[in-house]
C-alpha cells in the first residue's frame, strides 16, 4: 500500500492543499475542506505506514530518479526520502494532532478573519514538519525546518495585536539564530564528510576519529535544535510565542512542532548520525534536568492559563530529554512514549484553553471559576488531560514518566530519578491549580449565559481525551512492538546502546 | 502633460525608467529560460522580473504598476507557481518517480530545448518568487504610507 512512490505525498498533499486554498479562497468552505482533507489524508497514510512497516525495515524514495547513479558513482547523489520505524511513529503523532486541530479550527477560527490564510499557513507548517520527518538528507532537513518555522512565525502573529506581533518578532529572531547555527553545522559536516546523505554520513563518520570540528558541530546542533525544542537556556521565546498564537496553533506548536523540529532531530542526529557520544549524553541529561525544574517551578507562578501550559511544555520536554540522555533502551522507550503522550495531552489542554477562551473570552485563571457546570465536555477532557500531564495512574502520562524514572534508577542515576519524581509532584501542584481556578468553585455571574463549545471542537476534545485515557495500552507487548518498539529499535540499533 | 506625471519621481527618473524597464523585464525572462544552461534560473530571474515592476512602482507611483500587476493578483500568481511546480513533480510519479524528468530524460548539453521539465520548473519558480517578492514590496510600502499618514 505504502510504496516508495507514495512517501513524497506526505509533503505534497499538504503543500497542494495550501496552494489550492490560496487559489480558491473566494469559494465558501474551501479553506475548511482543504485543511481537513489534506490533514486526514496524511494521517491515514501514516497509519498505513505503521501497519505495513516491519521491524528494521526502511522504505527509501530517490527523488528525481537519481537512484541509478548510486551504482555508477559509488555514492548517493540526489535527495533521498526515508521512512523507518521512528519516522513512521512521528508521522502518526504529527498527523493525528494536525487532523484533530484542523477539525477543531473549523469552528474556532470563526473568531478571526481571513480563514484561508490560517489554513494555508497551517498546511505549509504541516508540510514542513512531515518533510523534516521523512527526509534522509541533511540540507533538505534544514530547508524543511525553515519552512515549518517560517509558517509558525506567521501563525504566532495571526492575531496581529501588539502582544502577538512582539511575541512573533522575538520568536522569529531566536528561530533565525537557531536556523543559522543549524546551517553552519550542516556546512561543517558536509565539508568534513563530503556528502549530505545521512546514511552515507553515518558510514563515513563511523570509520573516522572524532576531531575537534565534530565537537563544534555537536555544540552548533545542540544549540540550534535545542532552541527549536525550547530546552532551558534556549527557551525564552516559547512562553511568549505559544500563548500568543490562536489556540489550535498553540496546540500544534507545543504538541508537535517543538518535537518534530527539536526533539526528533536531536534524537535522529545524535543517535543515528553520531552514534550517541558520551559527552552529548551528559549534556542532554543536564539540560533535561534543568528544563524539568525551571519549567515546572515557573509554571507554578503563572495566572495566564496558556502561559502556564507553555512553561509546562518546557518542563515536559525536559523529561523527554532526560530519557534520551540516559540512553538505555528502556529510557529511550520512556522518552519516545512520553513524546507521544505529551503531544496528546498538551494539545488537548491547549485546545481546552481555546474552548474556554471561545466561550468565556478570558485566559486569566483569576477571572474564571465554576465553568464545570456550564462546559461539561471541556471540563471532563481538561481533567483527563491534566491527570495525564500530572502522571496519575492509569492515565497514559503516568506510564511514560514511570518508565523514565525506572530507567534512571536502573542506570544508577539516583539523583536524577529523585529530581524527576520531585518535579512530577510540582507538576501535580500546577495542574491542580489550573483545574481548581478554571472549573471548580462558584460560577461567576458574568458567565451565567455561556454554553458549551460547538460540535466540531467537542469532537476533537473527546478524541484526544480518549487517547490520553487509553494511551497506556500502547505498552501492551503486541501493540508496543509494532509502534513504539520499532521507533526505539531505530535509535538503539544504530547507535549500539 | 499626461496624468501619470502627477505621481512618482522627477521626469528624469521617469524617462530613464521608461527606457530601461522593458530591458530589465526581458533580461529576467532570459535568465529564467536559460536557467538550465547558464548561471541563474527561476529564482534569480523571478527576482529580476519583480524588480522591473518595483522600478515602475517607484518611478511612477503605485497606480501605474497596479494597472499591470495588482496586489490581489500577486497571491494568485504565487499560488499558481507553487501548484505548477508541485504538479510537474507529481506527474513524474506516473513515469518513474517524484520529480522524474519525464519529458526529456537524456538532455544535450548547450541545447535550449532539451532539458525536459527543468525549464518548466524554472518558470514555475520564477512565478512564485517574482510574485512573492513583489507582494512583499507592496506590503512594505503600504505600511510606510500608513506610518507617514500617522505622522
Amino acid at each position: 500500500m505504502i510504496t516508495e512512490n507514495t512517501i513524497p505525498l506526505f509533503v505534497a498533499l499538504p503543500l497542494a492543499g495550501a496552494f489550492l486554498t490560496v487559489l480558491l479562497k473566494r469559494i465558501k468552505g474551501i479553506p475548511d475542506t482543504f485543511g481537513v482533507m489534506a490533514s486526514i489524508g496524511t494521517f491515514v497514510m501514516s497509519v498505513f505506514t505503521v501497519l505495513q512497516l516491519e521491524t528494521g525495515q526502511k522504505i527509501i524514495c530517490n527523488i528525481g530518479n537519481w537512484g541509478g547513479f548510486q551504482e555508477v558513482l559509488g555514492k548517493i547523489v540526489g535527495i533521498q526520502l526515508v521512512v523507518d520505524g521512528l519516522t513512521a511513529f512521528m508521522l502518526v503523532v504529527v498527523n493525528l494532532i494536525a487532523f484533530l486541530v484542523a477539525v477543531y479550527s473549523v469552528n474556532y477560527m470563526t473568531r478571526y478573519t481571513e480563514k484561508w490564510q490560517f489554513y494555508s499557513l497551517f498546511l505549509l507548517m504541516l508540510a514542513g514538519m512531515n518533510g523534516v520527518l521523512i527526509t534522509g538528507d541533511m540540507f533538505n532537513l534544514f530547508v524543511f525546518v525553515e519552512i515549518a518555522s517560517i509558517a509558525s512565525y506567521a501563525l504566532v502573529a495571526f492575531g496581529t495585536g501588539k502582544r502577538e506581533l512582539e511575541a512573533s518578532f522575538k520568536y522569529a529572531v531566536m528561530g533565525g539564530i537557531a536556523s543559522l547555527l543549524i546551517l553552519l553545522g550542516v556546512i561543517f559536516l558536509y565539508s568534513y564528510t563530503g556528502t549530505l546523505n545521512m546514511a552515507d554520513m553515518t558510514l563515513i563518520l563511523a570509520g573516522r576519529d572524532h576531531p575537534a570540528l565534530l565537537y563544534f558541530v555537536f555544540a552548533l546542533f545542540l544549540t540550534g535544535f535545542g532552541l527549536k525544542a525550547a530546552l532551558v537556556p534556549f527557551h525564552a521565546w516559547l512562553p511568549d510565542a505559544h500563548p500568543s498564537a490562536p489556540a489550535p496553533i498553540s496546540a500544534m506548536l507545543s504538541g508537535v512542532l517543538i518535537k518534530a523540529l527539536g526533539v526528533y532531530v536531536i534524537a535522529r542526529v545524535f543517535y543515528n548520525l553520531f552514534g550517541f557520544p558520551h559527552e552529548v549524553s551528559l549534556i542532554l541529561m543536564t539540560l533535561g534536568a534543568i528544563s524539568m525544574g525551571v519549567g515546572a517551578l515557573v509554571a507554578l507562578r503563572q495566572w495566564d492559563l496558556k502561559r502556564l501550559l507553555a512553561y509546562s511544555s518546557i518542563s515536559q520536554v525536559g523529561f523527554i530529554m532526560l530519557g534520551l540522555g540516559i540512553g538505555t533502551p528502556l529510557a529511550v522507550l520512556g522518552a519516545i512514549f512520553h513524546l507521544f503522550n505529551h503531544s496528546m495531552f498538551k494539545s488537548l489542554l491547549f485546545l481546552d484553553s481555546g474552548a474556554i477562551e471561545y466561550a468565556a473570552h478570558t485566559r486569566d485563571l483569576k477571572e474564571m471559576g465554576g465553568l464545570a457546570k456550564k462546559m461539561p465536555i471541556t471540563n471532563g477532557s481538561s481533567i483527563i488531560g491534566a491527570m495525564s500531564l500530572a502522571g496519575i495512574p492509569p492515565f497514559a502520562g503516568f506510564w511514560s514518566k514511570l518508565i523514565i524514572i525506572v530507567a534512571a534508577v536502573q542506570a544508577s542515576h539516583m539523583k536524577l530519578a529523585a529530581w524527576a519524581v520531585l518535579m512530577s509532584i510540582v507538576t501535580i501542584a500546577y495542574v491542580l491549580k489550573a483545574i481548581r481556578f478554571a472549573f471548580l468553585g462558584e460560577l461567576k455571574e458574568k458567565f451565567a449565559n455561556i454554553s458549551e463549545v460547538p460540535v466540531l471542537m467537542r469532537v476533537s476534545l473527546i478524541i484526544l481525551a480518549l487517547v490520553c485515557l487509553f494511551g497506556g495500552l500502547l505498552l501492551v507487548p503486541d501493540l508496543r512492538n509494532g509502534f513504539l518498539g520499532n521507533a526505539v529499535e531505530v535509535l538503539t540499533r544504530v547507535s549500539g546502546v | 502633460m499626461s496624468k501619470e506625471h502627477d505621481h512618482g519621481m522627477t521626469i528624469i527618473v521617469k524617462t530613464v525608467t521608461r527606457l530601461t524597464v522593458g530591458l530589465i523585464f526581458l533580461y529576467g525572462i532570459y535568465i529564467i529560460l536559460h536557467g538550465h544552461l547558464t548561471p541563474g534560473g527561476g529564482f534569480a530571474g523571478g527576482v529580476i522580473v519583480a524588480l522591473s515592476f518595483i522600478n515602475l512602482d517607484l518611478a511612477f507611483g503605485g497606480k501605474v504598476s497596479a494597472k499591470i500587476f495588482s496586489r490581489g493578483s500577486t497571491s494568485v500568481i504565487e499560488a499558481f507557481g507553487g501548484i505548477m511546480f508541485l504538479a510537474l513533480a507529481l506527474l513524474g510519479l506516473r513515469w518513474g518517480g517524484f520529480f522524474d524528468n519525464f519529458l526529456h530524460p537524456d538532455g544535450e548539453p548547450g541545447m535550449l530545448i532539451s532539458a525536459g521539465i527543468i525549464p518548466l520548473e524554472n518558470i514555475a519558480i520564477s512565478l512564485k518568487v517574482g510574485a512573492g517578492l513583489f507582494a512583499i514590496f507592496l506590503t512594505l510600502i503600504t505600511l510606510q504610507k500608513f506610518e507617514s499618514e500617522k505622522k
